[in-house]
């Protein structure tokens, strides 16, 4: 793994080359957007709402899952439709966390069961939900159960070799099947309500100011983190070996790499950054519920990677933050016409940018710089 | 009696108990033989692709395998190679390395180095990319993340570039070389893995004279270091390097030797040679 400085900035017409540059507006941007929600008040020009910090908060959240998908996807060639579930299963285990907070603040002030616990008439807490009234514990199991969840679903399938399209109905056949599972109310995580009512996080009161912008803030920086670790090991020996097993896998296997074991491990990675993302997504969207894991999440993850350019790191990000801008600012005109908006997007992009928004860039530098060969080469003639 | 007879044996001072061995032992060819195939048998759907054969080849030969389509060629490279499972059979790789036991990634760092038929280079990658992760090394998950090139490494690279040729294209995308690049480039990474056999698949096929022979030298310069193995059906290019030639055909051997006892051989006239000569001129 090369983390010296040099290699972020190698190969600079490349896609992906552009990561240090990216973390760096990424990070400008969030501490004006802080500075702005703190500082300034209302009516000044540089006043950024807590609205507005909240929606960028949600947007961040959504770059970190399409981060996930890219490395899975975009790398190594595995069409996962069911990353949304490694996301929902990370924000239940920050959920669970916030529910426990709550204490006897709640409409029953029962101060150990969960208010759609002392509903349904349960005595106890059932046992997976012990340990949860701990930050850290809540934390770990929130990137612990996605992450293991990935390593028996991936090592079951990359064991058996299965690949393309049975792979992707597979991960789609999973997020349905949790879906199912936490809308039952007997499982324990409140059904189709799921968790919400969040009062606060370690102490701080969510719906103070200063605490949305510290989720917002802290977001930002698991993104940066996140975005350079993955470009770090793509760039690394591990990278290039995952490269070269979505090219060719067998040739790959006759050189000595068990390949099913790098599937598994980046399929692993994947999803725990899917759930980091989940467990920032929670406290700041205030809810989380079963509709989560629902299939078409997944799939308008993918969609984000496409637009993006899947391949590509940075692009998957900037999808996911052009296409949801985009969401709400459309689904406010036109509340209907969003999913035809988003189907006719991803048509257009795959059958005229293949390479997504950042190929796009690619390519018009490209053509820029030929230009400029040519009129060198004619000024030359002359 | 018989008990105590039992853990004298199990516990003989001049033995070690085989879970205790090195999985990872140097390949035992102490009788000059580096891959024994006995009695294989394979078939697909009630076909059988290989018939009762039976092969040995010697370390450090050049040995060419000739035969029609289908005569099981590629078949048998499968099974070596760990692919394809057969039957019934044994492969043997020195004395003490059975390869039916053990998967493709095992095999391939026994020293079992196969260049497909059709050629298979990472298309994404540089050709020097391609020679990096082709290199001899500790290929778990772990060790590949942290793995830095060495200035032995990097030479050993350059060494095998010029070997193939292809030093001016090393930062070009190996997906953008010629037909005959692309196979030189696979044979490379055969050659930068240190196999101690090498399977090559239709080596010269969609290459030019020229580069027909210059394949022919690189191979038989090879042999030697290491054991070659090649599979073609170019008679001028077996000709051209062949010392010992085994027939196959439908699944067995149907002769061995020189390629002018082979030409000799009425067997071998009668199926494959003397099916049209002129035509196989034409």
């Amino acid at each position: 793994m090369r983390l010296s400085p040099s290699s972020w900035f190698k190969r600079s017409g490349e896609p992906g080359a552009v990561v240090a540059p990216f973390v760096g507006l990424l990070l400008l941007v969030t501490l004006f957007a802080s500075v702005g929600n703190l500082l300034f008040t209302e009516g000044s020009v540089f006043h950024v709402s807590t609205y507005t910090i909240t929606l960028l908060g949600k947007y961040l959240c959504y770059a970190m899952l399409a981060l996930a998908v890219d490395v899975v996807w975009g790398y190594c060639g595995i069409l996962s439709l069911g990353h949304a579930a490694f996301f929902a299963l990370g924000g239940y285990g920050m959920g669970m966390y916030l529910m426990r907070q709550i204490g006897d603040r709640g409409v029953y002030g029962n101060p150990i069961l969960p208010d759609f616990m002392v509903f349904l008439n349960w005595e106890q807490l059932p046992w997976y939900w012990f340990g949860f009234d701990h930050f850290g514990f809540a934390l770990l199991m929130a990137l612990l159960v996605p992450g293991l969840l990935a390593f028996v679903f991936g090592w079951l399938a990359f064991r058996s070799r299965v690949t393309g399209v049975y792979l992707s109905i597979m991960t789609q056949a999973l997020t349905y099947a949790l879906m199912l599972a936490f809308f039952r109310n007997e499982m324990g995580f409140g059904g189709n309500n799921g968790l919400t009512d969040f009062k606060d996080i370690l102490g701080f009161d969510l719906q103070s100011d200063t605490t949305r912008v510290a989720l917002f803030a802290i977001t930002a920086f698991c993104l940066s983190l996140t975005l350079l670790a993955s470009h770090a090991i793509m760039t690394s020996r591990f990278g290039k070996v995952i490269i070269a097993l979505r090219d060719t896998e067998s040739r790959s296997r006759f050189l000595g790499y068990r390949t099913e074991r790098y599937k598994v491990w980046l399929f692993v990675y994947s999803a725990v950054v899917a759930a980091l993302a989940g467990a920032l997504y929670v406290p700041q969207i205030g809810i989380i519920n079963p509709g989560e894991f629902a299939p078409l999440n997944s799939i308008e993850v993918v969609i984000w990677v496409a637009i993006g350019g899947r391949g590509t790191l940075v692009g998957a990000v900037l999808g996911a933050l052009l296409v949801n801008y985009a969401k709400t600012r459309l689904t406010a005109i036109f509340p209907d016409a969003w999913l035809f908006a988003l189907g006719a997007l991803f048509v257009l992009v795959t059958l005229f940018l293949p390479k997504g928004l950042i190929g796009m860039a690619g390519q018009w530098r490209a053509r820029r710089q030929s230009g400029q060969h040519q009129n060198q080469s004619v000024e030359g003639q002359s | 009696m018989s008990a105590m007879t039992q853990i004298r044996e199990t516990f003989r001072r001049d033995q070690v108990w085989s879970f205790l061995q090195p999985a990872q032992a140097s390949v035992d060819v102490s009788k000059d033989i580096l891959l024994y195939v006995e009695d294989l048998n394979v078939s697909f759907d009630g076909f059988k692709a290989i018939n009762n054969l039976n092969l040995y080849i010697n370390d450090g030969e050049l040995r060419c395998l000739i035969g029609a389509n289908g005569a099981g060629k590629t078949t048998l490279m499968d099974i070596i190679t760990g692919k394809t499972e057969p039957d019934s059979g044994s492969v043997w790789f020195g004395q003490t390395h059975n390869l039916l036991e053990q998967d493709e990634a095992a095999i391939a760092h026994l020293g079992i180095g196969r260049k497909f038929q059709k050629p298979t280079v990472f298309e994404e990658h540089t050709v020097f990319t391609n020679l990096e992760l082709s290199l001899k090394t500790n290929k778990a998950v772990l060790p590949t993340l942290f793995a830095r090139l060495s200035t032995q490494q990097k030479a050993r690279i350059q060494e095998v570039l010029d070997t193939i040729g292809l030093s001016e294209q090393q930062d070009q995308m190996a997906g953008s070389l010629s037909h005959g690049q692309k196979q030189w480039l696979e044979i490379g990474m055969l050659l930068a893995s240190d196999s101690r056999l090498l399977l090559v698949d239709e080596p010269v096929a969609g290459m030019t004279a020229e580069e027909t022979e210059r394949t022919a030298e690189l191979l038989t310069s090879l042999a030697g270091k290491h054991t070659v193995v090649v599979v073609e059906h170019d008679m001028a290019f077996v000709r051209s390097i062949a010392r010992t030639v085994t027939v196959l055909h439908q699944g067995s051997v149907l002769a061995e030797g020189t390629m002018d006892e082979i030409q000799a051989n009425p067997d071998v006239i009668e199926v494959y040679l003397g099916e049209d000569p002129e035509g196989e001129a034409a």
